[in-house]
């Protein structure tokens, strides 16, 4: 069972608190009814699913409830960092540089 | 705001039917640990931004904690920080904090809840190892000290944890996860003597 | 006495204390603190299983967990007969009964052995070879027998009367082995306060100084010390020391699995006591030192009972008093054997030779075994072993070939050398390193907060291993926070010392075909199995292994792995590390389903939710069905009543006088602040800005792709204030997905949202006389039509308890749900009972429900809409806000292929024999005359027998269903096809008059 950091309760929780929610930074548009039909399928249907670095939504269902930000490795499954909801995309990750 | 519905929401009424909370008067005891579900008290799941805090404070007549994982309490009331905007009041002196915050203007959302909510004891020095056999978090008093309150897992379902003293814990459920929470926090106890 | 193979002046057991046993149904006697193994061995029981494949006479090769052989069933009684217990760490209790496996009619005799001389036919890869033809065969004939062949011990057969637990539990340093490195580790992170936690799977700690007759600590005999360090440490409030508990895995982030075993090896467990416990370690630092474990020999039937790993005889010796023969063999590539020959050699045990496969080996304990006038040979090999149900010679030969000679013997001690046990280390995805010079996988590049110490490091000696563990669990508890240190290191004044050997086969182990040298003991897999894997072109470690079974048994290959390795290396031709290790997984011992399910089992499999108003139902004798994880009635049967007939009735009532029905369980969501109707705009279709206070509305949720995702009536008690009702089953997920939205799509909207379903019990009271059962308890409410009309709420008081009472109806009667705070639901409903009874009203379950819903035409989500169902497919078009610009799925309902024509449309069916229900989910056809398959254009999702219609009904998902209205369609079925008429979906009360009727 992984830890994960939850930004709001700003500590290490475990992991059967918590749900994922899926790819994060998919901005639903203020003027869904008037997007095409393409640019409506790259919202709802088009996800990365890369091998390596993912962004992702996560809630901490069983603690704060908060829907927040997580960066995982698909490889290591490790935790990278997390951020509140509604954060920019980090433009660095941590160990990055190493 | 919402002052009407609020007022009207208070359970403080003369009924002429019983109440029959669930599972009243059950308990379990074991050599290190007794399990035993609190009466009924008065509660409310309390939002509001941060700007709010202040009068709501001043309203319930405690400090709302701020910081995750605390809670306060004073004169037989306590909210516990469940969310950066999120708190569970519990009174358990009589005193109904719905109606308290019905005179509050500032932005908050009040919703009484004392029925949703079932109170489990659990006391003793097997307290924190009885908890921990469904409960992933740490328990130990630097991690989870006095005070402590979360929101986390036991077993199968949700509970809200506080820690009243070095060996005692107030586990709430809602109601229809009594029977479960309780069940296990029974079986728990037997083993916690280790 | 305890058996006539027991030396009374060795060991530490207490001769005193006898424990009696039975084996196969024949008493034996056993001293308290025997292992099964140790009480049968000295009884002079080797014989004491038959191999999985090939049914071979087996006995004792280890004295702990490793064991391949032997593996025994222990029944305590009817329920509790336990498979494929290792009888090496079966600890003896006075009473037990076990029973040998995998043999018919008996041990000594075993039909099942004619495998072994058919073993041709068994050589490996048979199950990829054989059995493929014919293919009808497979499931007919070769599954059912091999299912029966196959397998070990016999599973019990009745429900597991035990009881297991668990416990989460953190540590800053988390001790995995208790022999004398562990223990090391253990006193010098303990020394410093941090929360230490030191587990062992033996029942005394010590690991190899339980044998080790030559270790002295701190002035005392290596397991002395031993005891009297644990006893120190379990007296430390900052330690907890656990026997009997098995580190079976280690998972992410220091993660570790431990099972312990309480009361296995107890005579009468007490009812408080659980069979076991799992234990689930979060440490902030992981010390290993989980030792090492012994390599056999691999020569020509190096199975036979009485052949066993040296350090295992040791044990028997010296810890359990046992002398596993009295003419014993010796065959090492390895010193440590001879301190097995030397140590039983001093109890008085014949040991005829030592055949030491190394041809110039020095030191010490060959000097000592031969100024105790043991036969010492070097260059020389066991290339067979003699007698079948008990070893009874070896037969010697120069390594290069030469003359035979045959020793008599009724025991071998083998040793190949050590493997150091990293699987701790491997399954904390940590990579191994192999030692050319050693010869040895040792621990690599670390993944995790972990050290490895001691024998599982490579680390040779005790000395080396016991500074080496105590610096590492001092370094351990700094790194976890530790402040302080002192203490002292425990100081090793004697010791023993070896390391290096041979891996693969021996000169004995072939190249004749039909030789058995066992790498594998229970699967039963040869070296010559092994060359033929790579012969038939398997080239990975990991096609070899899977071809022919190496290390896939139970034992996870514990003595085998590295022999099967070396073996498959040298016939590749390729150095061994090139070959590659395989992946250790976990579990490292089996692990009982029981433990692993813990609590959760009976009441605590799942919760069971029930309503306040449930106890009442369950009196009445309501039959209830599972909705989810709750329980709802389902029907209320009257004087032997049928189902049928309870639901005609309870149908009937409702609409000729009133029902009282439990809503409890619906969702309920109270929405909170000044944004709360722009909040309901989006997440619902309908508008709700023009609601006004006091009003209700049945709304629609949709998921952003368009389809109907729950519904509900929504009433809004203030400006400020709705509550919202959902579907039982959609209550958590449309909590999360309103909350999802309003988080992180709108979170400039000042509104909160909060769980009321177990806040208000729901009593809706349905039918004509439901205005009258209800008035009389109410205060402060206008109970009129004017006051109270459909579809509008009102706060006041029922009985003198708060209720928010709504004006509504999921039947198409005059109808009310009166939600009252959950603890006084039951007193409410009883009071509307009595109520009711006034009037003729009865209790009624969700099936009449259910019908009566149909009988309307209204929709249940998840029964009618299946998650591709539109607002519009539905006919639910009115309820979608035309003017809206936005709410979740407004883009999603847009697609092309939501709007095309020909969709699925929900409709009424009636068949044209009233008196057949259709079965839901039947496929709808326009001709039943064309040709199978027929082209299918919808199903049926609802279907009842109703009484108040005087017919059965039917809604179904039909293409371009509102275009066929009169049309006749078909419902093929087994026995025939069934014709029906399109209708609209409103099968009663078209008109809606009944609503205030």
């Amino acid at each position: 069972m992984l830890l994960i950091r939850c930004p709001y309760c700003e500590e290490e929780r475990p992991e059967l608190e918590f749900r994922n929610a899926g790819e994060a930074h998919i901005a639903r548009s203020a003027n869904i009814a008037g997007e095409s039909d393409d640019d409506f399928e790259k919202f709802f249907f088009i996800r990365s699913n890369p091998k390596g670095i993912i962004y992702e939504r996560w809630r901490h269902m069983h603690g704060c409830a908060r829907f927040f930000n997580a960066v995982r490795d698909t490889v290591t499954d490790k935790f990278v960092m997390t951020y509140k909801a509604g954060e920019p995309k980090p433009s660095k990750l941590p160990g990055a540089a190493k | 705001m919402a002052k009407a519905a609020a007022k009207k929401a208070t359970t403080v009424a003369t009924p002429s039917v019983e109440r029959r909370p669930a599972l009243i008067g059950r308990s379990t005891t074991a050599p290190s640990v007794k399990v035993e579900i609190l009466p009924p008290a008065e509660r409310i799941s309390l939002r509001a931004p941060e700007a709010s805090v202040a009068a709501l404070s001043k309203a319930l007549g405690l400090t709302l904690p701020k910081k995750p994982k605390t809670s306060a309490l004073k004169a037989g009331r306590t909210a516990l920080w469940l969310g950066p905007d999120e708190w569970l009041v519990i009174d358990e002196a009589g005193n109904d904090p719905l109606a308290d915050c019905t005179g509050v203007s500032a932005l908050h959302s009040a919703v009484g809840i004392s029925h949703r909510n079932i109170a489990i004891s659990v006391a003793g020095t097997g307290a924190a190892a009885t908890i921990n056999s469904g409960c992933p978090q740490d328990l130990s008093l630097e991690t989870f000290p006095v005070g402590a309150a979360s929101r986390t897992i036991l077993g199968k379902t949700e509970i809200v944890l506080l820690r009243t003293a070095d060996n005692a814990f107030r586990v709430e459920c809602w109601r229809s996860f009594s029977d479960y929470v309780f069940t296990f926090l029974s079986e728990g106890a037997r083993d916690a003597a280790v | 006495m305890s058996g006539a193979f027991r030396i009374p002046s060795a060991g530490r057991l207490k001769q005193a204390k006898t424990a009696g046993f039975s084996f196969d149904g024949r008493s034996y006697t056993g001293i308290e603190g025997d292992t099964l193994a140790s009480a049968l061995l000295a009884n002079g029981v080797h014989l004491v299983g038959r191999s999985f494949k090939y049914h071979r006479p087996r006995g004792f090769l280890s004295a702990g967990v490793e064991e391949p052989n032997a593996l025994v069933q222990i029944v305590r009684d009817d329920a509790r007969k336990t498979p494929n217990v290792r009888a090496t760490v079966q600890e003896l209790y006075d009473g037990l009964a076990a029973n040998s496996q995998n043999r018919w009619p008996s041990l000594a005799f075993d039909v099942g052995a004619v495998n072994d001389i058919a073993s041709p036919m068994f050589s490996a890869g048979f199950y990829y070879k054989t059995f493929m033809w014919p293919k009808a065969a497979w499931k007919s004939l070769y599954e059912p027998r091999i299912r029966e062949a196959a397998g070990l011990g016999v599973s019990p057969d009745k429900p597991d009367p035990d009881h297991y637990s668990s416990r989460y539990a953190h540590c800053d340093v988390l001790v995995l082995g208790g022999g004398a490195a562990g223990i090391a580790a253990a006193l010098a992170a303990a020394e410093t306060g941090v929360l230490v936690i030191l587990a062992d799977e033996q029942a005394e700690f010590g690991g190899s100084l339980r044998f080790e007759s030559g270790a002295k600590i701190d002035g005392q005999d290596g397991f002395g010390w031993a005891q009297a360090a644990i006893a120190k440490l379990s007296a430390m409030d900052n330690v907890r020391v656990l026997s009997r508990t098995t580190a079976f895995g280690y998972y992410a982030q220091n993660f570790v699995g431990l099972v312990e075993r309480v009361s296995d090896h107890l005579k009468a467990p007490g009812h408080d006591l659980p069979r076991e416990r799992l234990w689930q370690v979060r440490a902030k630092r992981v010390v290993l030192a989980s030792g090492a474990i012994e390599r056999h020999m691999v020569f020509a039937d190096n199975d036979r009972p009485g052949i066993m790993l040296a350090g295992a005889a040791r044990t028997f010796l010296n810890h359990y008093g046992v002398a596993v023969g009295r003419n014993v063999g010796v065959y090492t590539a390895n010193d440590s054997a001879y301190a097995a020959a030397i140590d039983l050699k001093k109890a008085g045990v014949n040991v005829a030779a030592i055949v030491d496969l190394r041809d110039h080996p020095t030191g010490p304990v060959i000097d000592e075994a031969r100024a105790l006038g043991i036969e010492v040979n070097f260059g020389r090999a066991v290339i067979r072993a003699g007698g079948k149900l008990r070893v009874s010679s070896m037969t010697v030969q120069p390594k290069n070939g030469g003359g035979e000679r045959t020793i008599p013997v009724d025991a071998i001690l083998m040793s190949a050398g050590w493997t150091p046990s990293v699987h701790l280390f491997s399954q904390s995805r940590g990579k191994v390193a192999f030692n050319d010079e050693t010869k040895r996988f040792v621990p690599g590049t670390y993944a995790q907060d972990c050290v490895s110490v001691g024998a599982c490091n490579g680390t040779d000696g005790l000395s080396a291993s016991v500074d080496e563990a105590y610096a590492a669990g001092a370094k351990a508890a700094k790194d976890a926070g530790a402040k302080i240190a002192k203490g002292t290191k425990p100081k090793v004044d004697a010791s023993e010392s070896w390391s290096r050997g041979m891996l693969g086969a021996a000169p004995g182990a072939g190249p004749d075909k039909t030789v058995k040298a066992f790498v594998d003991f229970q699967n039963d897999v040869t070296a010559k199995d092994i060359r033929q894997a790579v012969h038939e072109g398997m080239r990975s470690i990991e096609h070899v292994k899977r071809f022919t079974t190496n290390g896939m048994a139970t034992d996870q290959g514990k003595t085998s792995n590295m022999h099967g390795l070396a073996i498959a290396a040298e016939t590749l031709g390729k150095p061994i590390p090139e070959v590659g290790l395989t992946t250790f997984r976990a579990p490292y011992t089996p692990v009982t389903f029981g433990a692993i399910v813990s609590h959760a089992r009976g009441p605590l499999f799942d919760p069971t939710r029930k309503t306040a108003i449930h106890p009442w139902a369950a009196a009445q004798g309501a039959v209830f069905e599972d909705v989810g994880q709750w329980k709802r009635a389902w029907y209320f049967p009257k004087g032997g009543e049928d189902m049928h007939a309870a639901v005609d009735r309870e149908c009937v009532a409702v609409r000729t006088k009133a029902g009282l029905f439990d809503a409890s369980t619906l969702g309920k969501i109270e929405v909170v602040g000044p944004d709360a109707a722009k909040f309901m705009e989006l997440l619902y279709t309908n508008p709700w800005e023009k609601l006004e206070p006091g009003r209700c509305r049945y709304g629609i949720m949709l998921r952003e792709d368009g389809f109907i995702y729950d519904d509900g009536v929504v009433g809004r008690l203030t400006p400020d204030r709705f509550h919202v009702t959902t579907t039982t089953g959609g209550a958590p997920r449309v909590m999360n997905h309103m909350e999802d939205y309003l988080q992180t799509e709108f979170p400039h909207l000042n509104v909160w949202l909060t769980s009321i379903t177990e806040q208000w019990a729901v009593i809706a009271v349905q039918g004509p006389k439901s205005r009258d059962i209800i008035a009389p308890l109410v205060e402060g409410i206008d109970m009129s039509d004017e006051g109270l009309p459909h579809m509008s709420v009102r706060e006041g008081k029922i009985c003198g308890v708060p209720t928010r009472l709504f004006r509504m109806s999921f039947t198409g009667e005059r109808g009310f749900e009166v939600n009252v705070p959950a603890d006084y639901g039951r007193a409410v409903w009883e009071a509307l009972w009595a109520e009711g009874q006034k009037h003729g009203a009865v209790a009624y379950g969700t099936e009449a429900m259910h019908v009566l819903r149909a009988e309307k035409g209204y929709i249940i989500v998840g029964q009618d809409t299946d998650g591709t169902v539109t607002p519009n497919d539905a006919g639910l078009d009115w309820a979608v806000g035309k003017k809206k610009t936005d709410f979740v799925g407004i883009r999603g309902m847009a697609r092309p292929d939501l709007v095309a024509k020909g969709r699925k449309q929900l409709v009424g069916l009636k068949t044209k024999d009233p008196k057949v229900v259709l079965e839901e989910g039947a496929q709808i056809v326009e001709n039943p005359q064309q040709a199978i398959p027929m082209k299918m254009i919808g199903h049926v999702t609802s279907s009842y027998w109703s009484e108040n219609c005087g017919r059965s009904i039917a809604l179904a998902l039909v293409a371009g269903g509102r275009d066929r209205m009169g049309d006749t369609l078909y419902v093929p079925m087994p026995n025939g096809v069934i014709e029906v008429e399109v209708t609209g979906m409103v099968f009663f009360d078209e008109t809606g008059g009944r609503l205030n009727g």
